[in-house]
């Protein structure tokens, strides 16, 4: 070990550290997300028929009947923001199944095999997750505004719930791929995908306040992250009154808890 | 002062379960070395060569890469090597240039040397003029030659390559062992590679280790070997005087179904 510098070749190898390898990997990532997108765009088109269909359908037809208490707010308004928090939350949790695409494929142990610690991997994965939810979060603003939703026009405020809306993608992106970590197979992230999104769509305040939930349905909104996300969206959005601290709090811990999930069960998928 | 070897393995074991699949292998590869490492399927082959590169934990035994203990320096492994897995395995969505590109980043290669580096690679592997073309038009032996650009761009010390050429047709196949011929006397790098095709090994290695049911039974040079057995034996009488019949191991050695359908797969897709 005592010549390591002797080596031929190896005297120019530097090893960059910790806090900018970080970073660089993310990047990377991202490219390759934004790069892959460019060549198949039909996925960003299809993706966006579902959010679309939420605000015209239903949300013109509620908009009309004035069954949901928003407190004064129109219940468009009400809903973009929510639209925005839940087709993000779709795209990042069939996440997963990429990341099974690409063991099945031999590409994942060819990126185990570089030097990106696994949890650096699972970053940029869940960020490039979120480069994908950014063109939803296109797409909804662009629907809601022609359909007359009063949105800011503050690029602090859409900078902010872009923000939002990448800790909501990054969380859920590393719960989909802690799955695929444990179930290993493409067809049962599949199944426990579709079983979930459902669930942690109506357990959230994304269609409704909080506050006209029963008890129960109450309790479980309270520990799923979208209600965090979407509390902050309307909060940065439409202005209605919300508690940025605290959901960016719980967002944060959130995404530390299934980096860390997901970077210690990303392994498995390697052997 | 005795030179690094590039690889060298002592007394590694390895278990599946219950399944002894490694049992105290030992070995050496010198610098600049091809070395071969041949058996039938399910003899370890592919196993020593994921403890090597750091995919499979070490479980008993050591080994150091370039002088590097694989389990004290992980990356520093990681960053010297360069890794080819056995199953075809690039990024069908991205071109060529851009796959390559992508190790680049991961492996740190500095941004004003990026594009040098990695047009250096494609050119070095006859892919200069597709560069620019969707991976996934590629056929079979160019994907392969793809993932060698994939694997040169860090310049690595030791090259691993899981079954260089299984699957491809005798044109492509004669390809990759030109290339791999080549980058040997320009940079005199080591190669490590595994294959069960003995005419393989009879051209492209210095020396191989015969691999059966995870121990070594025999090593040496190609020539070494088959005169051990007589005047007028090749390569594949020394195979099967060593490990019994044919080709393939009996009973849990046998290749998985996974395997078989893993490698059919890959056919399929790359046409």
């Amino acid at each position: 070990m005592a010549s390591q510098a002797s080596r031929i070749g190896t005297a120019t190898l530097r090893e960059p550290s910790i806090w900018r390898q970080f970073p660089s990997r993310v990047v990377t990532f991202c490219i390759v997300e934004l790069q892959k997108l460019s060549h198949d765009r039909t996925e960003a088109f299809t993706r966006a028929v579902q959010p679309v269909l939420w605000l015209v359908i239903f949300g013109e037809t509620f908009n009309r009947l004035h069954a949901i208490p928003t407190g004064g707010v129109r219940y468009l308004d009400f809903l973009a923001p929510g639209i925005i928090a839940q087709s993000s939350m779709f795209v990042a949790i069939f996440y997963g199944i990429q990341i099974i695409w690409e063991r099945d494929a031999g590409v994942l142990t060819k990126l185990l095999a570089t030097p990106t610690p696994r949890a650096a991997l699972i970053i940029g994965k869940s960020f490039a997750a979120g480069i994908r939810a950014m063109i939803q979060v296109v797409v909804v603003l662009v629907v809601s505004s022609l359909l007359g939703v009063t949105l800011t026009l503050n690029p602090l405020r859409i900078a902010g719930a872009c923000l939002f809306v990448l800790m909501g993608s990054a969380f859920f992106a590393c719960l989909s791929m802690t799955i695929a970590g444990v179930v290993l197979k493409r067809d049962r992230l599949m199944g426990i995908g579709q079983m979930i999104t459902m669930p942690l769509f109506f357990a959230s305040n994304a269609l409704y306040p909080v506050a006209i939930m029963p008890g129960w349905l109450r309790a479980i909104s309270r520990v799923n992250p979208l209600t965090y996300e979407v509390d902050a969206l309307r909060g940065l959005l439409i202005d209605t009154p919300s508690n940025l601290a605290l959901d960016f709090g719980v967002l944060t811990v959130a995404v530390v808890a299934g980096i860390t999930t997901a970077s210690m069960l990303i392994g498995r998928l390697a052997r | 002062m005795p030179e690094i070897p590039a690889l060298l393995c002592e007394g590694l074991s390895y278990r599946y379960g219950d399944h002894l699949a490694l049992d105290g292998i030992g070995l050496r590869v010198d610098r600049g070395e091809i070395f071969g490492l041949l058996g039938p399927n399910g003899a370890g082959k592919t196993t020593t060569l994921r403890i090597a590169n750091t995919l499979l934990p070490l479980q008993e035994g050591r080994i150091e890469v370039l002088g590097f203990d694989v389990r004290r320096s992980q990356m520093a492994v990681r960053r010297r090597i360069g890794y080819v897995p056995q199953q075809l395995s690039i990024e069908a969505a991205l071109t060529g240039r851009q796959n390559v590109t992508w190790f680049a980043r991961l492996f740190d290669v500095p941004r004003a040397e990026r594009r040098e580096r990695v047009d250096e690679a494609l050119e070095t592997m006859g892919l200069g003029e597709s560069a620019d073309r969707l991976a996934g038009t590629y056929s079979g032996g160019m994907v392969r030659r793809l993932e060698l650009a994939q694997a040169l761009v860090n310049r690595p010390e030791l090259l691993i390559l899981d079954e260089p050429t299984v699957g491809l047709d005798p044109v492509a196949r004669d390809g990759v062992w030109q290339r791999v011929e080549e980058l040997r006397e320009a940079t005199g790098m080591s190669v490590v590679l595994t294959t069960h095709y003995m005419e393989e090994a009879e051209i492209l290695c210095d020396r191989v280790a015969l691999l059966h049911l995870g121990r070594i039974v025999a090593t040496g040079t190609p020539a070494e070997l088959e005169l051990r057995l007589g005047p007028d034996a090749s390569l594949e009488d020394v195979f099967r005087h060593f490990t019994g019949n044919d080709l393939d191991a009996q009973g849990d050695a046998a290749p998985s179904i996974r395997s078989i359908r893993a490698t059919r797969r890959t056919a399929r897709r790359v046409g």
